[in-house]
């Protein structure tokens, strides 16, 4: 893009620079709050069809389509209160605290091939660091509001996230060592081709470790059943009691962000991220083929797989919010600690001895394009560091 | 497209001519001013929950000076080491200042105008040491490192691929051992942490060897004897007397 504005339009360096970058986060940023406005109004369907309701139905034609726009509307026109007691500067920002590390985790993911905002070499990594960030803004809520449902709320929210953090590290180091990178782009171009060829069913060990995954993943992004936090039955609303209008709307917009994340997550580190489960595009040669659109629509065809994914992985969590009840806090802890983690730490072991066992697999006939190289490290972005002499490669072979 | 270097500012120079503002500067002093500013706050603060909110931005900015200087590794160990350790912090705060005695902390002036004294020595000393290198004065050439971990994380399992290998085969020369002893210091620390922090057992005798070390009453071991018409038994022990 910058090439091109420098190049075709001959815009200077820097305002191209700045346009690029500009559209790049304006683009995330839809993501984010078109992805809540359209997940709201699924929510409020799915939740309405399990529990036999119809949900809205008048807000533009038949499905309520507009709801969450007329939603939005209304929130803005409401007042924004304030708690006599409570910490202006901390109760004002906390919101934002939330959003924008909700925001930043965006930045490193990849949508398709090279449809990311930034590829970083340690994407992975950067996620998951960021995405423990936003519950520092719960956190200042909670103590700000000067409430003690807030509180209550924010000091479970914090036991919650900082003990889940371990088990859904340890279940994404799994396809992290399968890849040989933390380059979501890596990890995903290794899984490309059928279904098979996703980290899901690469060994059993995987396929254990997917399902941990996605318990943590609930977890800590807060959603039934582990929304102790906003235990709207015990603590009225948890972190986000004294809060309305435009502010608590933030805190909305985080948590369905932080939900299509760890969904967008779990489509790249095991469900192949944009390679559908048949590889339409390099069976109809859009990926050899040479021009100027077809890599466009490859990208197109793999943006549609990603978001597809990461929408299921959303509605997913939505049917087990509306169909398991809440969890205590003490089963909450038993569940992580007692149970996520030495499952995740034995299956992360399994799949290393797989690995080193059996790395092309049960199959020998079926290829796995990532399976024959071992040193993946070396194909950095750009293979920068495949400058390293192919002996060394060897050596790191036998080592391995 | 969205590719990798839209917010690699640093490679701007390289590539293309520079313009009315170098984002990468702009960038910089902007980290660089949060950092310093949100730094100062942390000790100006009165309240421990937004010191701590001030120390995380301080931390976040200096994670945001890593990415631009393109060590995204270092920058992400920052958000989570040290912004994440932040968390922590804050909810000792947030639990200790719930509490009345302790919502507000005020320094005194004395207190202030040496902590003053003290900072500024430092920051002399540090910039004098900083303008004394002389490779530091110019500025730093805009090719980038690349952005890889790759040669470290080789290095800590004891290969090194940055450096061609020092003699022949074998290519020993990673930090394998010192990862290993750092691991193993780690694990002892956590198992020490487990350690205190569990609940306490107080060693209470159950009821049942309570019983058994008390010596059971004559008139129950009668009774005994004349139920089972022999010997005497203690009920509890089975001990034949």
């Amino acid at each position: 893009m910058v090439e091109y504005l420098t190049n075709t339009i001959g815009l200077s360096g820097t305002l191209a620079w700045t346009i690029a970058a500009s559209v790049a986060a304006a683009l995330v940023l839809n993501v984010i709050a078109g992805g809540a406005l359209v997940f709201i109004w699924a929510e409020r369907k799915v939740a309405a069809r399990i529990q036999d309701r119809l949900g809205p139905t008048r807000t533009g034609g038949r499905f309520g389509w507009l709801q969450s726009l007329a939603d939005g509307i209304k929130l803005l026109a409401k007042e924004d209160l304030m708690p006599d007691g409570a910490d202006g500067m901390l109760f004002r920002i906390a919101p934002y605290v939330s959003f924008c590390a909700s925001f930043c985790a965006f930045i490193a993911l990849p949508f398709a091939f090279d449809v990311v905002g930034l590829r970083l070499n340690v994407a992975v990594f950067f996620v998951v660091a960021v995405l423990g960030l936003e519950v520092f803004g719960v956190i200042i809520a909670g103590y700000a509001s000067a409430s003690k449902w807030s509180l209550f709320g924010a000091m479970r929210e914090a036991a919650q996230v900082v003990s889940y953090e371990v088990p859904l590290g340890m279940c994404v180091v799994v396809p992290v060592m399968l890849a040989g990178s933390m380059d979501m782009v890596t990890i995903a171009e290794k899984q490309a081709g059928w279904l098979w060829n996703w980290y899901l069913f690469h060994d059993p060990f995987t396929f254990i470790v997917f399902w941990v995954y996605v318990t943590c993943a609930v977890a800590s992004v807060n959603r039934a059943p582990f929304d102790l936090a906003e235990a709207e039955s015990e603590l009225v609303a948890g972190f986000h009691t004294e809060y309305s209008g435009l502010r608590w709307s933030y805190f909305f917009m985080a948590e369905y962000g932080s939900m299509f994340l760890v969904s967008a997550m779990a489509a790249v580190l095991f469900l192949g991220g944009w390679n559908g489960p048949i590889p339409v595009a390099s069976l109809l040669g859009l990926s050899t083929g040479t021009g100027d659109t077809a890599p466009y629509l490859v990208r197109l065809l793999g943006l549609a797989n990603l978001v597809g994914k990461a929408s299921f992985g959303v509605l997913i969590m939505m049917w087990i919010r509306w169909t398991l009840p809440r969890l205590r806090i003490d089963q909450v802890m038993t569940t992580c600690l007692k149970y996520c983690t030495p499952i995740a730490a034995a299956m992360f072991a399994g799949a290393m001895v797989w690995q080193v066992l059996l790395p092309g697999g049960l199959l020998p006939g079926v290829g796995r394009p990532g399976g024959e190289i071992r040193e993946g490290w070396l194909e950095g972005p750009g293979g920068r560091a495949a400058a390293a002499p192919a002996a060394e490669a060897t050596v790191v072979r036998t080592r391995l | 497209m969205l590719s990798s270097t839209i917010f690699a500012a640093a490679e701007i120079p390289a590539t293309l001519p520079l313009a009315a503002i170098n984002w990468h500067s702009a960038l910089f002093l902007l980290f660089a001013a949060v950092a310093c500013v949100a730094a100062v706050a942390v000790v100006a603060a009165d309240s421990i929950v937004r010191m701590a909110l001030y120390l995380v931005v301080s931390l976040s900015a200096s994670a945001g000076l890593f990415f631009l200087a393109g060590a995204e590794f270092v920058g992400a160990m920052q958000l989570m080491i040290y912004v994440g350790g932040t968390l922590v912090l804050l909810v000792f705060g947030v639990m200790l200042t719930a509490q009345a005695p302790f919502v507000s902390i005020k320094s005194g002036g004395g207190d202030r105008l040496l902590a003053g004294f003290v900072g500024a020595a430092l920051l002399v000393a540090l910039l004098m040491a900083n303008l004394s290198v002389p490779a530091w004065r110019q500025p730093a050439s805009m090719e980038p490192p690349p952005p890889s971990a790759t040669p470290l994380g080789m290095a800590l399992v004891g290969v090194r691929v940055d450096e061609p290998p020092a003699g022949g085969v074998g290519n020993r020369g990673g930090y394998l051992l010192p990862f290993e002893i750092v691991s193993i210091h780690l694990l002892v620390v956590l198992v020490g942490a487990a350690y205190l922090a569990r609940a306490k057992r107080r060693k209470v005798p159950r009821a049942i060897e309570v019983a058994a070390s008390v010596e059971p009453p004559a008139s129950v071991a009668e009774h005994a004897a004349i139920g089972r018409g022999g010997r005497a038994r203690s009920v509890l022990t089975g001990d034949s007397r």
